[in-house]
């Protein structure tokens, strides 16, 4: 298909790289630098989607961020990407597009009866309608607005795109490139500030880029190219094209999104798709220009009805005519720019301007090229239902209140122009409160909150002149404040034509007899009608009638509609716009990619990952994984078709009969030095810790002051004044920072320094009635008898040559042992291990044995320990002192924690000893009780005991201490199972520890 | 993202840190009789300030220093901030 609405030669797109693509099915060709409207509107496609509410055909309304319309499904290498604008998204070879909200097709949509049954739909409809009967929710209203609705669709495949993050700093960034942005950029970066400019499009100039300006002796666009060639050259200068500030937050931080790769049709190899920026910028200048607002009329939404600014952009950079019998509607000179443009490319427009006599130089020009001015006109209505085919157009009163008589004219698009409003949208976000400048009819922003400066049109400053002062003398004064340097740069001349007065005039009167949908908000379907009903209605402030309405709600964020919203209560309401005032935009100024906020934190690099010095020879000895906060430990070692039932079961036997090892690495550990050291300790945990010999290890148990247990672990004095403290594997983290609290803040006069070696020692735990014989082979020249090394003994010797620290602590309940040497030769010890202990049928054992163990054994960790619990909880409270007092002693005198039928910890067996219980079951007395039923307690772990060949958990039970015999029954709603069980002592195993003393 | 003058380190991005709450609590010394009312004020009871407000943060990714942060909750703005051990005029 050739491009019939492509004139001859023009615009900046590049005629000698032609781009194929699709869209909605329909091959098509396009130039290298067009973006897909662009390119459809070259090809003459003006139908690209629904709108949201009534269905109504949607063609293009802008030609850059603020398009509310042209919204459709991209289709790039393989992967899909919904809610992309038209306007924005570049062509490259081989793009696919679809449109969006239609279905079965954009040229016949079942949803677009909702425009003929438009009554059902006023303001707030979705609130009264489908409110009733409840039971239509889920199965009719639901899936018919899903179907019916939305703006595109997400792919549910993982995304293979890469999407970066990157900080930064700079000491000015400048958010867009216009006249403004360049030239404040040029003088601050000519002062040596480190500067950054976005520009948001792939080319920069802004305005510039359109308008019929000289700067200097050149054009306003080579003026603009100059600059930014010279800006790159410079090495404390950043730009960055197809990069969009979208938030303005706290302490000067900004984030911008970057468009690496959506231009291309494939990623290259190791570059993202986008990259976002977060800038921290000692000073920000705002310069993001102004959009073009519609002036309100009958089927405003019709196809080929768009701003004045997109259709001159759409000659002027991509050669591209929106039509051939254009119709101008104005209010202001904007209209005639673009009248002007039509003209000289060969199309003879007709200007409609609503108001009586304007003069100025533009429309002079406009006369002298012989364009037809029709004064005090305006658009009654489109006409055409998927395109525009003519307009009814009719005089009007000076008073705008009448019309004078409807004439219909031909034609094939019109170009509307309100004038402009500010995009204010970063400095608002900023906490900038902006205020009204009546002279535009628009607000611009106030006083600056943060370091923030808005300038040009972004300030209400339409004469390029006065942008251009005003901009180099920002950009020279904010560079000199943070570099000292003053060069004085000079400000070129500026030769732009003078404009008139804008009309305030924002809305076509309903003709008699007629009810045209007029409508606001061209992205949710916010019609005239819908805010007056909301109004009738009695909502009176504006964040209600937007929320009530829609307006202003969608991606596109109002920002063609909010204005005229305000115009339209105010004039209702009979208040001034100000006093009706405007809500608070927040970030993201536009639609930004998921994936782009995640970054590269998908998946496994959510978090970082551990893994142990060992972490090698288990992934060879077909360990299976399990994440331990960030760690990954062995959960079992998988031996033929073993299941993890199976496994855990063999190597938790294995313990309790010959040896066992397991990789206790990832445990917290900590170093604990000075000379008030043991004070420092006694404090932090509930027990006593002066007269802890050197060499000898002590369990602990550390409350958070409100009393709850915090961790537990053993802390074994290494010398005079060092100990070398354990914390859980989980709380490693959060007990480094409580310690570091109350040795900085609370207790700054103890003589203690506390720093984290977890990573500095490879542990193993050797556990089973065998790990004597094992250790006595791997340290033959130390006593490791039960006198040398008894049970919570602690001695230093040396591994075939390698330093090693030998802890005679249990977590397992047998005879066992830790031994730590440095990481770098945690394989050397575990080989070492392996290989001595052959000959006693060493096993390594993975944290689910692990469990087994300690829960038969009836020692408490986390499931146990789980924030809620006190150390009676726990049965713990013989490790709570009652001569000295430490953190969160006095909580344990609360009512609750000392109440006769306080929870504690129990064993519970099932009474046919088969079945095993679900953890997180239910204790209750009678199964059969109404519901709700009352809770006694709960299943906080649960194992297969070797030991007895049968299941056994622990539970948290109320009144714990004398329910032991009780029957109840164990419920788990979930797994639908209803156990009966007996209550037993927590301490299944051995109950006097008589093994690990051994 | 707030950002934060770590007396020890200099300015530095809030991500840096992580929130201790209010600054002005004291605990009760050792040892020291107190009241059920006086341990729930110093455990439990908050005031939730708005406006100016001094906080602890403990600069967790860099010199692990806690240290005290006046900052306006209701705007953002840091005013000051000072080591552990620095006495707030
Ligand atoms: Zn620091």
């Amino acid at each position: 298909m050739n491009q019939a609405f492509r004139i001859v030669d023009g615009g900046l797109v590049n005629r000698d790289k032609k781009l194929s693509f699709k869209f909605n099915g329909k091959s098509y060709f396009g130039y290298e630098g067009d973006t897909l409207a662009s390119a459809l509107l070259a090809n003459g496609v003006h139908l690209v989607g629904r709108s949201f509410k009534y269905h109504r055909p949607r063609g293009f309304f802008g030609a850059g961020v603020d398009e509310p319309y042209a919204i459709v499904q991209l289709y790039r290498n393989g992967e899909t990407e919904p809610n992309i604008k038209a306007t924005e998204q570049e062509l490259f070879e081989g793009l696919e597009a679809k449109s969006v909200n239609c279905w079965p097709s954009v040229n016949f949509d079942i949803g677009a009866i909702n425009n003929f049954l438009k009554i059902f739909l006023p303001a707030g409809f979705y609130y009264k309608t489908f409110m009733w009967p409840k039971s239509f929710w889920y199965r009719i209203y639901e899936p018919f607005i899903r179907k019916a609705a939305g703006l595109g669709v997400a792919s549910t495949k993982h995304d293979n795109e890469r999407y970066e993050h990157k900080y930064e700093y700079c000491d000015l960034l400048i958010a867009g490139s216009g006249p403004s942005g360049l030239s404040s950029a040029y003088a601050a970066a000519k002062n040596g500030a480190r500067v950054i400019l976005a520009e948001d499009k792939p080319r920069f100039g802004g305005s510039l880029l359109t308008s019929d300006v000289n700067i200097g002796n050149q054009s306003g666009k080579d003026w603009a190219e100059g600059i930014i060639a010279e800006l790159k050259t410079m090495p404390n200068v950043v730009v960055k094209n197809r990069s969009q500030i979208f938030g303005y937050y706290d302490h000067n931080m900004l984030v911008m999104s970057e468009k690496v790769s959506d231009h291309l049709p494939k990623t290259k190899k190791y570059h993202p798709n986008k990259r976002l920026w977060y800038i921290r910028a000692k000073e920000v200048l705002i310069s993001s220009g102004s959009i073009e607002r519609p002036i309100v009329f009958g089927n405003n939404d019709t196809p080929g009805v768009m701003l004045s600014s997109a259709a001159k952009e759409y000659l002027k950079v991509y050669g591209v005519l929106v039509g051939k019998k254009p119709l101008v509607f104005t209010n202001n000179d904007s209209g005639y720019e673009t009248a002007i443009e039509f003209k000289k490319h060969g199309v003879d427009p007709i200007v409609l301007d609503s108001r009586k006599n304007p003069k100025s130089e533009i429309i002079d020009e406009a006369k002298n090229l012989g364009i037809n001015i029709k004064n005090s006109y305006v658009v009654v209505a489109a006409q055409g239902y998927k395109k525009v085919k003519s307009a009814d157009i009719a005089s009007i009163s000076d008073d705008k209140k009448q019309l004078g008589k409807i004439e219909s004219i031909n034609c094939d698009c019109i170009c509307v122009s309100g004038f402009w409003t500010p995009t204010i949208h970063l400095a608002s976000q900023s906490g900038n409160k902006t205020k009204f400048k009546e002279e535009i009819d628009a607000f611009v922003p106030g006083q600056s909150k943060q370091n923030e400066i808005t300038l040009g049109a972004a300030n209400g400053v339409f004469s390029l002149e006065e942008t251009l002062k005003t901009s180099f003398a920002a950009g020279s004064k904010l560079s000199k404040k943070i570099t000292k340097n003053d060069k004085d740069i000079a400000i070129p001349n500026v030769v732009e034509k003078k404009s008139s007065q804008h009309d305030k005039f924002w809305c076509v009167p309903l003709p008699k007899g007629k009810n045209y949908k007029r409508f606001l908000d061209f992205q949710n379907d916010v019609a005239v009608s819908d805010v007056e009903i909301a109004l009738r209605e009695g909502y009176r402030s504006i964040e209600h009638v937007k929320r009530y309405t829609t307006l202003g709600m969608a991606t596109d964020q109002g920002k063609t509609s909010n204005l005229n919203g305000l115009q339209l209560v105010s004039e209702i309401e009979n208040k001034v716009v100000p006093a009706v005032g405007h809500t608070t935009f927040r970030p993201p100024y536009t639609p930004v990619s998921i994936g782009a906020i995640v970054g590269r934190e998908v998946g496994k690099h959510s978090k970082p990952t551990r893994k142990s010095p060992m972490h090698s020879w288990h992934e060879k000895n077909n360990a299976v994984f399990v994440d331990a906060g960030v760690w990954l430990r062995p959960r079992y070692y998988k031996m033929g078709n073993e299941t993890l039932f199976e496994a855990s079961k063999r190597e938790a036997k294995n313990v309790r009969t010959n040896v066992g090892v397991c990789d206790v690495t990832t445990l917290g550990k900590i170093d604990v030095k000075g000379p008030d050291a043991a004070e420092f300790l006694n404090r932090v945990y509930t027990n006593a810790w002066l007269k802890l010999p050197v060499g000898k290890a002590r369990y602990g148990v550390m409350l958070r002051e409100d009393g709850i247990v915090m961790d537990d672990g053993t802390t074994t004095r290494i010398s005079e004044n060092h100990y070398h403290m354990t914390t859980t594997t989980a709380q490693a983290a959060n007990v480094l920072s409580h310690l570091e609290y109350y040795l900085q803040l609370v207790w700054p006069d103890l003589n203690v320094n506390v720093v984290s070696t977890t990573e500095q020692w490879a542990g193993a735990a050797i556990a089973g009635p065998k790990s004597r014989d094992l250790l006595k082979k791997l340290f033959p020249n130390f006593d490791l008898s039960n006198d040398g090394l008894p049970f919570m003994g602690y001695m230093e010797a040396d591994l075939f040559g390698v330093k090693a620290r030998i802890f005679r602590i249990s977590f397992s309940g047998e005879l066992a042992y830790e031994v730590n040497v440095e990481s770098d030769y945690g394989n050397f010890m575990w080989e070492k291990i392996m290989e001595g202990g052959e000959e006693f049928n060493i096993q390594p054992y993975g944290t689910e044995a692990l469990s087994t163990l300690r829960i038969e054994m009836g020692h408490v960790a986390g499931s146990e320990l789980d924030g809620r619990t006190i150390p009676y909880d726990n049965a713990l409270e013989g490790l709570v002192s009652k001569k000295k007092d430490f953190i969160g002693k006095r909580s344990l005198q609360r009512s609750a924690f000392i109440s006769e039928d306080r929870q504690r910890i129990v064993g519970v067996v099932p009474l046919d000893k088969k079945t095993s219980i679900p953890e997180g079951s239910h204790l209750v007395k009678d199964a059969k009780a109404p519901l709700p039923n009352p809770k006694l307690g709960h299943i906080s772990a649960s194992c297969w005991s070797v030991e007895y060949d049968n299941p056994f958990s622990l539970a948290i039970l109320k009144n714990g201490k004398n329910m032991i015999g009780e029957k109840l029954f164990a419920m788990s709603p979930l797994k639908n199972k209803v156990i009966p069980v007996e209550i037993v002592s927590s301490h299944y195993v051995d109950p006097k520890g008589e093994r690990v003393r051994s | 993202m707030l950002y934060i003058n770590c007396p020890h380190c200099g300015m530095r991005s809030q991500n840096e840190f992580s929130y201790g709450g209010d600054a002005s609590v004291k605990r009760p010394e050792l040892n020291k009789e107190v009241s059920d009312q006086e341990w729930d004020d110093f455990v439990y009871n908050r005031k939730s300030l708005r406006g100016k407000h001094l906080e602890l943060w403990q600069h967790i990714s860099g010199c692990r220093q806690w240290i005290k942060v006046e900052r306006d909750t209701s705007t953002h703005e840091i005013f000051r901030t000072f080591k552990a051990d620095e006495e707030v005029a």
